[in-house]
Order: C-alpha cells, then structure tokens, then sequence
C-alpha cells in the first residue's frame, strides 16, 4: 500500500494544490457562516464533492428544507450519473474498495482517473484506491485549515481556483491527442457553449450533460466506428489496464501501438 | 415533519446532501451491475470523458464575465499558457502551475 501511496503522488498534485486551495476557501466561508472546523470536517469527510459544499454553506444559512436541499442537491450533482459509466468494470473488480471509489468519484478523481496509468511495478486497484483516497485527503485538509485559519491568512488566494480549470484543459488536450476521433470532444465543447448561452451560468450542468449525451448516442455510428479498436482493447485487457478503460493514456506512444 | 433547529438541522442537511450525492454517483453502478453492461453504455463509457473534460473546462470558465471589464482577458491569457506550455513540455504539473501563476498575477496585479 505504501508503494501504491508512493507512485500515486505525484499523479495528484495538482489536485492538491486545486483541492487545497478551494477547500481553504470552503473551510473560510463555512466558518463565517457560524460553523467550526468540526463542521467542516465532516462535511468533506461524508459529502465530498466541491461546488455543492459551496452551496450547503447558503443552504444552511438560509434554512432551507431538506426535501429543498434534496433537490437542490439531486440537480447540481446529477453530472456524476455519467461518471461511474467510464469505470463500471474497472471498480467491479476492486473488492472493498468498490464503494468508496464509487463515493469518491468528484470531477477532479474522475478525470484523473481518466487520464493515469498505473505504474508496472504497482498493483493497478491499490494504485488507483491510493490516487482517489489522497484527494480526499487533501480536500479535508484543505477545509480544515481554512476553517483553523480563518481571516489570519495573509496569502492573496484569489484565482487560484484556477488550478482546477487548468487541469481539466490539461486533460482535455492529453484525451484530443489519444483519441482517433476527436467528435466526443468537440461535441463537448460546443454543447456545453451552447446551454451555457441559453440557460446562463447557473443552471448549465444537467442539460449541458443530456445535450452531450443525446448528441454522442446521435452521432454513434461515426464515433462508435473510430473507437472500435480501443473498445476490443478495453474488453480484452480491462484487467491490466485500468487507466485504458476510459481510453485514454498518460503516455501517448502505448496508445498508438494499442490502436494501430 | 419534524422541525429540526440548530445543530440538528445543520447535521440533518448535511446527511441528506451526503446521501444524495452518493446516490448520484451510485447509479450507474446499481442500474448496469447485472450481467453484461449494455453496448450503448459501454460506448457512452467511452465516448463521454473527452466531451466531460470540454463540459467541465466550460463550466469552471462559466461565470467569466465577457461583456463586463475585463472581458476574460485573464481567463484567455491563462488558457493560453496552459495550452502553450502543455503543447511544448506535455507536463501536467508545470502547465497547472504556470498557467495558475499566470492567472493569479493577471486578476491580482493587472486587471
């Protein structure tokens, strides 16, 4: 476990840096807002997903129903619907840990799993229970402190949330380089353009997500046809190759000798 | 319905938040488990991370202010760099780092 820990480090720092830096923001608003850094705590251990943590805090301070924070909830997290398709067999195969990967798969661990590859020499289940279990940590971390903190951090934060967006592009050119057909991410791209236009920044998650979904199955057959290869991949050698799952790869020449 | 006050509202929320979002995430596993996943998903499985990661670079950028000063000259300046240096080292943690750096001085600094 202790090597797993090891070669999954520095895979995560810059979810580090990102969850720490948010989750100090978190921990900030939610200590104004009247609540210690028990409170804190617990939020990031038992919820575990940014934005919505963000939203509690006004859910609370508001006093909103529970069946209102349900919805609310239901609404901003739906997106992650889509997520555990990528790894329906990859966390099937990983015994206990199935259910914490499952509980555990924010944005961030998402495209982070998306995108690694376990090293050789590591055991792929521990190496990916590693990667996800450290971003957690760090999330909790980071609320905690900024909860401690509170108004005597000197440090200007401001923007480096931005850790985030950068490392959603990052893995975005990495997934435009892997892939032979790079219609998924354009049809991302201009989907999520297009809702953002129409419905305005707050609301653009689920429809942006449907939208992306109904073009994808629209557009199966060209898709479905450049991805073929990678899916005989998938089925043959799911076991060994967990971060090949999702069809991508850290290292592009691997790729291109398995889709060639 | 109980109405809870004080810490007990504040705990009960917080459950209800928790359960839900695990729920969310839960899904597609309970909903797909038995036997063979089905081709469709299977493909979705495939298709959808690289139009997620467009989606979610869209929605972190989704409040930047366009028409208003300044117009997302940070966020493009910052954008940029990352994809600039991402292009030339292919180096996750130097394109995170700098990118941030860039953006951090440009919305603290400049504008």
């Amino acid at each position: 476990m202790k090597k797993a820990l090891k070669a999954a480090f520095p895979c995560t720092v810059p979810i580090m840096l990102g969850y720490l830096s948010i989750g100090i923001a978190f921990g900030l608003l939610f200590q104004n807002a009247g609540y210690n850094f028990v409170w804190a705590f617990g939020m990031s251990v038992l919820v575990y997903a940014g934005a919505m943590q963000f939203i509690a805090v006004s859910i609370l301070t508001s006093g909103l129903s529970l069946i209102q924070a349900a919805v609310m909830t239901l609404l901003v997290n739906i997106r992650h619907m889509f997520y555990g398709l990528s790894f329906l067999d990859t966390f099937s195969k990983m015994g206990k840990a199935k259910g914490y990967m499952i509980f555990s798969l924010t944005d961030e661990t998402y495209s982070l799993l998306c995108s690694i590859q376990s090293p050789e020499d590591v055991d792929p289940k521990k190496f990916l229970f590693s990667v996800s279990f450290l971003n957690q940590c760090y999330w909790v971390a980071g609320s905690v402190l900024g909860s401690l903190l509170g108004s005597f951090i000197t440090f200007d934060t401001t923007g480096m949330d931005f850790a985030m967006t950068a490392l959603f592009i990052v893995i975005f050119l990495d997934q435009w380089k892997a892939y032979k057909t790079h219609r998924p991410a354009l049809i991302g791209l201009a989907a999520s353009a297009a809702v953002l236009i129409a419905v305005g920044p707050d609301n653009m998650a689920l429809p942006a997500m449907l939208l992306i979904t109904a073009l994808l199955l629209v557009f199966r057959r060209p898709i479905s046809a450049k991805l073929q290869s990678d899916e005989d991949v998938l089925t043959a050698d799911a076991d060994t190759a967990p971060a090949e799952a999702a069809a991508t790869s850290a290292d592009p020449e691997v790729r291109k000798e398995v889709t060639l | 319905m109980i109405h809870l006050t004080g810490p007990m509202y504040a705990a009960a929320v917080i459950l209800v938040i928790a359960a839900v979002t695990f729920c969310t995430r839960l899904a597609p596993f309970v909903l797909f488990s038995r036997g063979e996943t089905p081709k469709i998903i299977t493909y979705l499985g495939n298709a959808l991370p690289p139009a997620v990661m467009a989606m979610l670079v869209v929605y972190c950028l989704r409040s930047t202010p366009i028409l208003a000063a300044p117009h997302g000259v940070p966020e493009l300046l910052a954008i940029l760099t990352v994809v600039a240096l991402h292009l030339w080292k292919r180096n996750n943690l130097i394109s995170i780092l700098c990118g941030t750096a860039v953006y951090m001085f440009l919305i603290q600094a400049v504008f």
